[in-house]
């Protein structure tokens, strides 16, 4: 008899009788309504009943801007943690969790394919990557990214989900601002079109670098879209922040974005923007 | 990820003059911490006070020709050893009331606005541009973000990037991300000796990573930010010497030991011919950091 110790052997169920019903149905954060995942997939990951946009993973994104058969690049660049940074856990056991739940190296999925009738390169982040951080691998891709649109005469479209520079590379990730903007410059120098596409969130070194360098900017309804966190200017300035502030539609306002554009549409406007920016005879 | 603590601010304003702000009794203090303080010592000469010892005839030029003019920024004609030049910097202020008018030294985005402007002055008529740098960070405020701090940012990348004169940008104490950046994508980036660069302050760090802002000495040591940590890195191009005891002790020697440098690396890049210039600048930021593998 063991009243106060637990026996060996847990009671365990048949397993039958039961449904698994865990992670068919999702609440929307935004309208509260329940959704099913399977309709939430097929509608681009915008909810059907309010339309809200919720993150779309970088291969999704690219999938549902390019036409079958787009190429993949750049997917093998990895951090070599230059810092040896540990705060809280070292950073390594964050790259590898990060490596092991997203299938992904890094950050930043390149591809080469045809959005419409225009060839273009298509860089996407991935936000579930650690935030979405640029380290130098995110840097070295996306100016690889950059270098083959201009190298290939192919314009260029950054879709930008990302929290910013990555805090545990120090040093080395904001040297990835100044890389990728001064390919950037080497690209506008050249002619070829560059859109940058900024979604849910977009802030810090990320908004201050290649996502507000865009011949054309264009953002997704409601993202949060900035250069400081909403809490630290919270913080900053000891009071709350009015809604609606850093959204899409605030810098629609401000001046800072030349649309805001439904994800169901945004491919039709890339095509659009792109058959009067693109005159570029492919190399 | 600019984080700036006004409370801290606060703090360095109460310092007097000769005491930095030590940390806490109970608080581990790590050689990077104490190098922080250093770069942040109210004796520490500012960017002004390099700029009055090294150029003569500093003409000070103002506004972005759009909205104000920013007083955390300063730009100007001047006179290096009788050349002209364009000299850029950024204020934090020495007296209480001159912090709050010069908010700190974190400039809005009408201040990097300002010094793209003379940088283009600069580059229309064939004048070398001199930045100098001591900054927590750009403005984190409500105004900022209405007014684009983040595209004024980028703004200032990219240009900087093709700008067609020789830059020198120098860190004299504080580089702090974005907005040091925004004045550092140059031919010669230097740092000197006691100086900090880093993509965040420790302080902010802390309360991240640590969940934790007292956890600030743990988290100067890992962001890797001293000069020669910096310079290891290859993210900036020289360290300046400072005087033996530090530039908060000796600014007039501080000051010729820069001066020195600047002609070196002015002499260097004025010696290039044609384009050279550029595409050495563009191959530098484009090579720059190079921390990854081919998994």
């Amino acid at each position: 008899m063991s009243w106060f110790r637990r026996e060996e052997n847990n009671i365990e169920g048949s397993g039958e009788g039961r449904v698994r019903t865990e992670g068919l149905w999702i609440k929307c954060d935004s309208c509260g309504q329940v959704i099913w995942k399977a309709e939430l997939e097929a509608n681009l990951q915008v909810c059907p009943k309010c339309g809200r946009h919720f993150k779309l993973g970088a291969r999704e994104r690219i999938e549902s801007l390019l036409e079958p058969g787009f190429e993949l690049a750049d997917l093998e660049l990895m951090s070599t943690d230059p810092l040896e940074f540990v705060d809280l856990k070292p950073y390594k056991d964050r790259l590898k969790k990060a490596q092991a739940e997203t299938g992904l190296n890094d950050v930043v999925v390149n591809a080469v394919g045809m959005l419409g009738p225009h060839r273009v390169v298509v860089s996407a982040m991935e936000y579930s990557f650690i935030g979405g951080s640029m380290g130098a691998a995110a840097g070295e891709t996306l100016a690889r990214a950059v270098d083959r649109a201009h190298d290939g005469r192919m314009p260029l479209i950054i879709v930008a989900a990302s929290g910013g520079a990555r805090m545990m590379e120090g040093i080395v990730s904001l040297m990835q601002l100044a890389k990728v903007s001064a390919a950037l410059g080497r690209l506008d120098e050249a002619a070829v079109p560059y859109i940058s596409v900024l979604t849910d969130p977009t802030t810090g070194g990320v908004t201050a670098s290649f996502a507000m360098l865009g011949d054309l900017n264009v953002a997704e309804p409601g993202a949060l879209i900035g250069f400081a966190g909403p809490r630290v200017i919270e913080q900053t300035i000891r009071q709350k922040l009015p809604p609606g502030f850093q959204r899409s539609e605030f810098l629609l306002e401000h001046g800072f974005l030349d649309a805001v554009v439904n994800r169901k549409n945004l491919k039709e406007w890339l095509i659009r923007a792109l058959d009067f920016m693109n005159r570029l005879p492919a190399a | 990820m600019s984080l700036v603590h006004y409370n801290q601010m606060l703090k360095l304003m109460s310092d007097q003059p000769g005491t930095s702000n030590p940390p806490s009794q109970q608080e581990p203090v790590s050689p990077a911490w104490l190098r922080t303080e250093q770069a942040r010592h109210p004796q520490r000469p500012d960017p002004l006070a390099f700029i009055e010892r090294i150029f003569t005839d500093f003409s000070e030029i103002h506004g972005d020709r759009a909205f104000g003019d920013d007083p955390a920024m300063i730009c100007g004609m001047a006179r290096f050893d009788g050349q002209e030049v364009m000299v850029i910097a950024n204020l934090k202020g020495r007296t209480t009331k001159e912090k709050v008018h010069r908010k700190f030294g974190m400039p809005d985005p009408e201040g990097y606005r300002k010094a793209l402007r003379a940088m283009k002055l600069a580059e229309k008529f064939g004048r070398p541009v001199l930045t100098f740098i001591d900054l927590m960070g750009a403005n984190p405020g409500l105004g900022a973000e209405e007014r684009g701090q983040a595209e004024a940012i980028a703004r200032n990348l990219l240009e900087m990037s093709r700008l067609r004169v020789p830059t020198i940008a120098t860190i004299t104490g504080e580089g702090g991300s974005g907005g040091a950046l925004a004045l550092a994508v140059a031919d010669r980036v230097l740092m000197l000796e006691r100086a900090i660069y880093s993509v965040i302050s420790p302080e902010a760090c802390a309360s991240i990573m640590w969940r934790d802002a007292s956890k600030r000495a743990l988290a100067a040591a890992a962001l890797k930010a001293t000069a020669e940590d910096v310079r290891a890195l290859e993210c900036v191009d020289d360290i300046v010497p400072e005087p033996e005891n530090g530039a908060h002790e000796d600014g007039p020697g501080a000051a010729s030991l820069l001066a020195e440098k600047l002609h070196w690396h002015l002499n260097e890049l004025q010696a290039l011919q044609g384009d050279e210039m550029l595409k050495r600048r563009y191959e530098k930021f484009r090579n720059m950091a190079q921390f990854y593998t081919a998994g």
